[in-house]
C-alpha cells in the first residue's frame, strides 16, 4: 500500500466572487492534490488552470457580484483529479472564444484563460447548469508522467 | 506580492514578487508600469527572478504595459525569467514578442 491518500475526501468550498478568494480556493486544492500524490510542479500547473476557472467564474459567470458564490469540488474518478468550478452566471459558449495564437490577438491583453486551463489539463470541458450557470469539468491524470507545458499537446 | 523599483543606468528596474494574478499582482503590476512611464521613464525591464506564479492577468498585464511603452516611445524587456514564467510565455507565443534576457546586467546593457 502506498502511502498515496487515494481516499482523500472529497473538497467542497464556496466561495462569494471576489478575485481575493481565489488563494483561498488554490490552497485549499492545492493541499487536497498533495494528499492525492500529485508532484509539486503539477500541482502548479493544475492551481493555475484553476485559478484561471474561478476567476472566469467570478468575472464572466456571476458579473463579480459578491452575493452570487462560486462553488468548487474535488474528486476522485478511477485515476483522475476532477475539479468542478459552478458559477451562476448567464451560460458560456466555448465556440465563441478566439484564439490567442492567432496573430491579430497575440497582443490582447485577455483572452488567455480559456487556452491555459486546456494547456495544463487533459481536459476541460463546460456544461449548463439546468438552473442555470455553467460548470467548468478540468481533469488531470493522477498517475504516470505529466507533460510539462513545452511537451503538451498543440491544442 | 509587493513590486519595488529601481533605477540603474537609465534603466527603470520593475521587481515583482510574489503573484502576479487577477485583482492584485496584476493592478500591482499595471501601477508600477503607469508610475514609471509617469516619472519619464522610457526604459523600463521587469526582473521577474522573484515572481513566483502568473496567471493570464499577470500575463495579460505584461502585454499592455509593452503596447503601452512602446506607444510612448519606450522599451519594455524582460530579465531572468523563471522556468515557469518561461513556460508560460512560451505556450502562448509571447517569449518572441518580449525581448528576454537571462540577466539583469546583460538586459540594462542592452537599452
Amino acid at each position: 500500500m502506498s502511502d498515496v491518500d487515494r481516499e482523500a475526501p472529497k473538497v467542497r468550498i464556496a466561495i462569494g466572487s471576489r478575485y481575493d478568494h481565489i488563494d483561498l480556493i488554490a490552497l485549499v486544492v492545492d493541499d487536497a492534490l498533495t494528499r492525492l500524490g500529485l508532484d509539486e510542479d503539477a500541482r502548479h500547473w493544475v492551481g493555475i488552470a484553476l485559478r484561471e476557472a474561478v476567476a472566469n467564474a467570478i468575472k464572466h459567470g456571476n458579473q463579480q457580484d459578491p452575493e452570487k458564490k462560486v462553488e468548487v469540488e474535488l474528486a476522485v474518478d478511477a485515476d483522475q483529479a476532477v475539479i468542478r468550478v459552478c458559477d451562476h452566471g448567464e451560460g458560456f459558449d466555448l465556440e465563441t472564444v478566439e484564439d490567442p495564437l492567432a496573430p491579430e490577438n497575440l497582443l490582447k491583453p485577455s483572452g488567455r484563460g480559456i487556452f491555459y486551463m486546456k494547456s495544463f489539463m487533459d481536459a476541460i470541458e463546460y456544461t449548463p447548469r439546468p438552473e442555470g450557470g455553467t460548470i467548468v469539468t478540468l481533469r488531470k491524470r493522477l498517475s504516470g508522467k505529466r507533460d510539462t507545458p513545452d511537451q503538451a499537446e498543440d491544442h | 506580492m509587493n513590486i519595488q523599483a529601481r533605477h540603474e543606468g537609465g534603466v527603470t528596474i520593475i521587481e515583482p514578487k510574489g503573484k502576479i494574478t487577477i485583482g492584485v499582482g496584476d493592478v500591482a503590476l499595471r501601477e508600477a508600469v503607469a508610475e514609471a512611464l509617469e516619472a519619464g521613464a522610457r526604459s523600463i525591464l521587469l526582473n521577474l527572478s522573484k515572481t513566483t506564479t502568473i496567471d493570464s492577468s499577470g500575463i495579460g498585464e505584461m502585454v499592455s504595459a509593452y503596447t503601452t511603452v512602446t506607444q510612448r516611445g519606450g522599451m519594455l524587456k524582460l530579465c531572468s525569467l523563471p522556468n515557469r514564467v518561461s513556460d508560460i510565455l512560451q505556450i502562448t507565443q509571447l517569449i518572441s514578442v518580449f525581448e528576454v534576457f537571462d540577466s539583469e546586467a546583460e538586459a540594462i546593457e542592452s537599452f
